[in-house]
C-alpha cells in the first residue's frame, strides 16, 4: 500500500491544492445556497468545520471495527449525530441564522465533503492525522465560500457583514443575490483558480526543465 | 524522415482550414443552390448594420441625445470586452468581423433610453463575455448573445429596467413623459393611437418603437438573404393567431391585432433578435417551428405575466430549444425512405 500523507500534509492540502470546493468541486449545493451574505456562508463554514472535525476523528477511532460494506452507513449515521447537534445549537443561540439557513444545515449529512474525508482519511489513518485532515479541509472549504459570498454580498447589496462598504449610490446587482448570481460568480471565480493553476503548473515545468 | 517531411504539409493544410472555417461561414442547404450566399461573417455582419440604420435614425429623431449615449457605451463597451476576451484566449482579433458591433447595437436599441450608463455598460460585458466569448466565440454560443446581457440587467437592474423605469418627465424629449404604449394598456387599458406606433412617436425601447423602421430594416435583412424569412413570419402569424383569437372572444376591445403586431418589440425581434443565424435552428422547417414558439411565447408573456412585454425571454427559452428543433427536422435526402437519427 502506498505511504499515507502526514499530518501537515493532509492539513496544507485541504487548504488550497486540493480545495474541497475549487478544486474537487465537492458540496456545490450548500456552495451555491448559502453565499448570498457573508453572515451565512461563515455559519455555513462553521457548521460544516465542527462536524467534519468530530466525524472525522470518530470514524478515525473505530477505523479498526468498521465492515467494508457497512462502512457508508457508519460515516452517515455519525455524521447526521454531529449535525443534529450543530442544527439544535443553532437553533437555540442564533435562532435567526438557523432560520435563514433553513435546510441547509440538516442537509450536512449528506454533504459529500465529509463522507469523502471519512473515506479518504479518517477511515485508515491516525485521529490525529484525521482531525488535521479535517481542519485543513474546513479551512479550503471556509476560505470558498467566504470568497463566493463576498462577491456575491458585495455587488449583490453593496455590503460586507451587513455594513454599508460601496457608496451610497450604488445600484444593488439583484441578479447576484439570487441564484444565477450564484452560478455566474463561482464560475467566473472557478476560472479564475484553473487560470492560477495553469500558470502555476506551467512555471513549475519551465523550471524542471 | 521523409515520411515526416511528406506528412508536414498535410498537417499545416489541415490547420489552415481549421482557421479559415473560425472565419468563414458556409451556407449548407440542399440543391438547387441559388440566391445569395453570403460567405463571411463581415459581409452578413455589413448587412444586418445597413438594415439596422432605419431603426436607428428614428431612435435618434425620437430619443435624440438618450440614444446616443446608450448606443455608443453599448458599442465601446462591447468593442472593449471582444478585444479583452480574444486576448485573453490569445486567439486572433475578431474585432473585425463586426459581430461585435452588431450585438453593441441590438443590446442598445433594446434598453431604454432612460436607462443609466452602467446598466448599458454592465449589460454589454455580459453579452460579449458571458452570452459569447465564455462558450468560445462567435458559432459556439447557444443563447443570443444580446438578449443574455439584456435579461441579466433587467433582473439586476429590476427597478430601472421595469416599465415605470422606462418614463422620465421633464426632459426635452415627449416621447419619454409618457408610459409605453404596452404598459398603458396593461395598467389602465387606454389605447395608445396605431398611427403612432407605425411610425414610432411613442415611448419604448429605443430601437422598438417605429414598426415602419423594422418592417423596412427587416425586408432589406430577408431580401438579403442574411435573415431567415421562415422565423418572423412564424412570429407573426403567431400573434395574429393569438390576437385573432383575443378579438374574438372580446370583440369589444381596441386593442386589435395590428396593435399587437405594431406594439413592443414584436417586430424589432423578429426580424433583428430571433433571426440571429447561430441560436436559431438550421432547416426552413424548423425555423419556421422557432418563430412559431417565439410567438406563442411572447404573446402567453403578454397576456399572462407582470411584464407588459416577453420577446426577450421568448427568443431566450426558444434558442434553448433550437438544438431539439434541429434534431426533430434532420432533413430527409432525397431517395431516403425513412430518415435516420444519428
Amino acid at each position: 500500500m502506498a505511504e499515507q500523507p502526514t499530518t501537515t500534509e493532509r492539513f496544507i492540502q485541504g487548504i488550497l491544492p486540493e480545495n474541497p470546493v475549487y478544486r474537487q468541486l465537492l458540496g456545490l449545493c450548500p456552495t451555491l445556497a448559502v453565499t448570498a451574505n457573508l453572515q451565512s456562508a461563515l455559519t455555513m463554514a462553521g457548521a460544516v468545520c465542527f462536524v467534519m472535525f468530530c466525524a472525522n476523528v470518530v470514524i478515525s477511532l473505530i477505523r479498526n471495527l468498521l465492515k467494508p460494506h457497512l462502512r457508508i452507513v457508519v460515516f452517515t449515521l455519525t455524521i447526521a449525530t454531529f449535525v443534529t447537534i450543530a442544527d439544535r445549537f443553532l437553533a437555540a443561540y442564533l435562532y435567526g441564522m438557523s432560520k435563514m439557513l433553513g435546510p441547509y444545515i440538516p442537509l450536512i449529512i449528506v454533504n459529500c465533503i465529509i463522507i469523502c474525508r471519512c473515506e479518504v482519511c479518517a477511515s485508515k489513518q491516525s485521529p490525529i492525522t484525521a482531525a488535521g485532515d479535517a481542519l485543513g479541509q474546513s479551512i479550503g472549504f471556509g476560505i470558498a465560500l467566504f470568497s463566493i459570498a463576498f462577491v456575491r454580498e458585495l455587488l449583490g447589496t453593496g455590503t460586507l457583514f451587513g455594513f454599508q462598504v460601496m457608496p451610497e449610490t450604488w445600484p444593488g446587482w439583484g441578479i447576484m443575490v439570487l441564484p444565477p448570481g450564484a452560478f455566474l460568480t463561482f464560475g467566473i471565480l472557478l476560472a479564475g483558480v484553473n487560470r492560477i493553476t495553469m500558470y502555476q503548473d506551467a512555471r513549475k515545468k519551465h523550471r524542471g526543465l | 524522415m521523409e515520411k515526416e517531411k511528406k506528412s508536414e504539409p498535410v498537417s499545416k493544410s489541415v490547420l489552415k482550414s481549421a482557421k479559415e472555417e473560425e472565419t468563414t461561414r458556409i451556407n449548407v442547404g440542399p440543391s438547387p443552390h441559388f440566391g445569395h450566399i453570403h460567405s463571411t461573417t463581415r459581409l452578413m455582419m455589413t448587412d444586418v448594420l445597413i438594415a439596422l440604420v432605419p431603426v436607428i435614425l428614428v431612435s435618434l429623431y425620437v430619443f435624440q441625445w438618450f440614444a446616443v449615449k446608450q448606443l455608443m457605451i453599448c458599442i465601446l463597451t462591447c468593442i472593449g470586452t471582444e478585444a479583452a476576451c480574444t486576448r485573453m484566449r490569445n486567439r486572433q482579433s475578431t474585432l473585425y468581423d463586426g459581430s461585435a458591433v452588431v450585438t453593441a447595437l441590438i443590446l442598445g436599441l433594446s434598453l431604454p433610453a432612460t436607462a443609466p450608463w452602467y446598466v448599458a455598460m454592465i449589460g454589454s460585458v455580459v453579452a460579449i463575455g458571458i452570452g459569447k466569448m465564455v462558450f468560445g466565440g462567435l458559432g459556439m454560443n447557444l443563447f443570443n448573445p444580446a438578449m443574455v446581457g439584456r435579461a441579466f440587467v433587467m433582473i439586476a437592474f429590476a427597478g430601472v429596467m421595469s416599465a415605470s423605469g422606462y418614463e422620465l418627465a421633464s426632459t426635452g424629449v415627449d416621447a419619454l413623459s409618457q408610459a409605453t404604449p404596452l404598459n398603458i394598456f396593461k395598467q389602465t387599458g387606454a389605447i395608445t393611437p396605431i398611427y403612432d406606433m407605425f411610425w414610432g412617436v411613442t415611448n419604448g425601447s429605443i430601437g422598438e418603437t417605429s414598426a415602419f423602421a423594422c418592417l423596412l430594416g427587416g425586408f432589406y435583412l430577408v431580401w438579403r438573404g442574411v435573415a431567415a424569412w421562415e422565423i418572423p413570419l412564424g412570429v407573426i402569424i403567431a400573434v395574429i393567431f393569438w390576437g385573432t383569437i383575443g378579438t374574438i372572444i372580446n370583440p369589444e376591445s381596441q386593442w386589435t391585432v395590428l396593435h399587437h403586431l405594431f406594439s413592443g418589440s414584436l417586430l424589432f425581434g423578429a426580424f433583428f433578435i430571433a433571426t440571429d443565424p447561430v441560436t436559431s435552428p438550421l432547416s426552413a422547417k424548423g425555423r419556421f417551428q422557432f418563430g412559431i414558439g417565439v410567438g406563442i411565447i411572447l404573446m402567453l408573456l403578454r397576456s399572462f405575466s407582470g411584464y407588459p412585454e416577453g420577446m426577450m425571454f421568448a427568443v431566450l427559452l426558444m434558442n434553448a430549444l433550437s438544438p431539439l428543433i434541429n434534431r426533430w427536422t434532420i432533413p430527409k435526402p432525397f431517395g431516403v425512405k425513412t430518415s435516420r437519427i444519428l
